[in-house]
């Protein structure tokens, strides 16, 4: 591996691992600015997967041989390596899932259904990606509990002073928010929500699928109860992501899916769910891409989380600064050095689909649209916005090409 | 799709249309409107038609809303394409035809921007009408066609 720990990182370097930018678009260097939707996937992650496929590939936990053995212990490995990425007490509160979604699907059913009716509050904010506002607004309607919302300021962030007023009239039995704002990059203040979480005698379930790649998550630090991440953001592949929970809040929920490897014993009459985790990871796991997930925690500890944090706060203030001078232009969310590697915006009243269509010809790639977000564009008062997102890999140059690329934009539009 | 075609994406008839809307408007009590969103995006239209004295021909048609020039211009284009034809003709209009008029090669996501003005109209002529509904709404009869 080409890379060690230490406080400042060197993109330039880390991007010959990943072999994605090896090739030009529309005759143009690749400048891939949307690691906020997925990130790209280093050369150590792909071949951990080839490898296990090569050498160790059978289904895990339930055969004798050699090579089932080879793959359940690849597969427990991996588990071990997101615990400990998380500062986990125990591995088997990590279960994997498919993708972060599924890891808030798995807490609203799982917990939820058993345990909110009428007159119960789910406090979410107006930050919320889709994944960690519909599930909750389902269930509720389900329960007869009711869905509120924390609202934001100008500046993009959480307004905390009207926790009594979003509370008001009902008893907090969740709350649930993002650790990092997919859309704007807030950095919310977890670690108050979830004090006052508890204080309402509520769980708190964290969605750091943005917040994981970016920052260093301490499940024990945050004292959040669940906890989902997405592997595919954080430079693992598709498929293969993780719900954190406490123990003592798994043993007492019901199984959410259910089926094949979660059971402990099947009669026509009942069945009893499997220990822990595997009550909670019915059918055959995503093994390859767990494999790969836990390669992708050792890539990113190679490189250091802080460096990671670092560097993106650099390329946030870069990005900023320079967009700013594209005339026209308007930026959405909180300063760089309260926000992630994400920057929103609009440019005068030209569509995104349209920007971000013209940027592709110069070799650009960003996210436009409402990122999964359509209670906070309604807030914005727009219907999408263009996000450029930045990664470890991320180099200056790109955010130079887009802010070319953009005045390529004005030009088609003026 | 090539580079060139790509650059042709915004070419003159598209940017006209789209700064110049025809049709742009609301048409108060209309003989048939609907509302459509496209997902990928949070764009919205709304469409409104007004029949002639034997009800089936479409003497007035208009468009509302927001999305993008590629959206916008699509539906500015179906509004002189449809003005004067009959509901049935309409309701029966073959994509190919509004994007021959669009006249560029289309990615898949664009395409749904280019066809939200269409699949609309055809909704709304459906509500009014009982005419068929659009491919890939057809099946869904009764969805939420509010």
């Amino acid at each position: 591996m080409a890379v060690s720990a230490g406080t400042k990182l060197d993109a330039r370097t880390l991007r010959a691992d990943f072999p994605i930018f090896e090739q030009e678009i529309h005759g143009k260097p690749l400048a891939f600015l949307d690691s906020a939707a997925s990130s790209q996937k280093p050369r150590q992650v792909l071949d951990a997967m080839t490898q296990f496929y090569e050498t160790s590939y059978a289904n895990v936990h339930r055969g004798v041989y050699v090579l089932a053995e080879r793959a359940t212990e690849a597969l427990e490995h991996a588990r071990e390596r997101v615990g400990a990425f998380l500062n986990a007490p125990d591995a088997r509160e990590v279960i994997f899932t498919r993708n972060a979604t599924e890891g808030i699907n798995l807490v609203a059913y799982a917990w939820g259904l058993s345990n909110l009716g009428p007159g119960d509050l789910v406090v979410v904010t107006e930050l919320e990606h889709h994944s960690n506002f519909v599930p909750w607004q389902f269930i509720a309607g389900k329960t007869g509990a009711e869905l509120r919302m924390i609202p934001l300021d100008e500046q993009g962030e959480l307004d905390l002073s009207t926790l009594d007023e979003v509370s008001r009239g009902g008893s907090v039995k969740v709350v649930a928010t993002n650790l990092i704002s997919n859309s704007l990059g807030t950095i919310n203040p977890v670690a108050k929500l979830v004090e006052w979480a508890h204080a309402q005698g509520a769980i708190y379930v964290c969605d750091a699928a943005q917040g994981a790649p970016h920052t260093k998550v301490d499940v024990q630090a945050l004292g959040v109860d669940f906890l989902a991440i997405s592997g595919h953001k954080m430079c693992g592949p598709s498929g293969a992501s993780a719900l954190w929970g406490r123990t003592e809040l798994l043993l007492a929920m019901d199984p959410f899916l259910t089926g094949g490897h979660m059971i402990n014993s099947v009669r026509l009459e009942k069945t009893t769910w499997g220990e822990l985790p595997h009550k909670f990871e019915a059918g055959t796991a995503p093994m390859a891409e767990a494999v790969g997930l836990g390669a992708a925690i050792d890539y990113l500890e190679a490189v250091g989380l802080d460096a990671i944090e670092a560097h993106e706060h650099e390329l946030a203030a870069y990005a900023l600064g320079r967009l700013a001078e594209v005339p026209g232009i308007r930026l959405y969310g909180p300063p760089a050095d309260r926000r992630a590697g994400i920057v929103s915006f609009n440019l005068e009243d030209i569509h995104p689909h349209d920007v971000a269509q013209i940027l592709d010809l110069q070799g650009v790639a960003i996210r436009a649209g409402h990122h999964c977000c359509q209670p906070l564009m309604q807030k914005l008062g727009v219907a999408a916005t263009n996000r450029a997102s930045f990664y470890l890999y991320t180099i200056p140059e790109e955010i130079d090409q887009l802010v070319d690329g953009l005045h390529a934009v004005r030009k088609v539009f003026a | 799709m090539s580079d060139f075609a790509l650059e042709n994406l915004y070419r003159e008839v598209i940017l006209d249309h789209y700064k110049n809307p025809r049709g742009h408007g609301v048409i108060e009590d209309a003989d048939a409107e609907a509302e459509g969103q496209n997902p990928l995006c949070g764009d919205e239209v709304s469409i409104y038609v007004e029949f002639g004295e034997d009800g089936e021909t479409i003497d007035e048609v208009k468009f509302s809303g927001r999305g993008c020039a590629i959206s916008q211009a699509a539906t500015s284009m179906l509004m002189e394409m449809t003005k004067g034809r009959k509901a049935e003709e309409v309701a029966a209009l073959d994509k190919d035809e509004l994007l021959a008029e669009i006249g560029v090669p289309l990615t898949p996501v664009r395409l749904k921007c280019a066809m939200l003005g269409l699949t609309t109209l055809k909704v709304a002529l459906h509500k009014a009408k009982g005419t068929p509904l659009p491919e890939g709404l057809a099946g869904f009869d009764e969805l939420d066609l509010s």
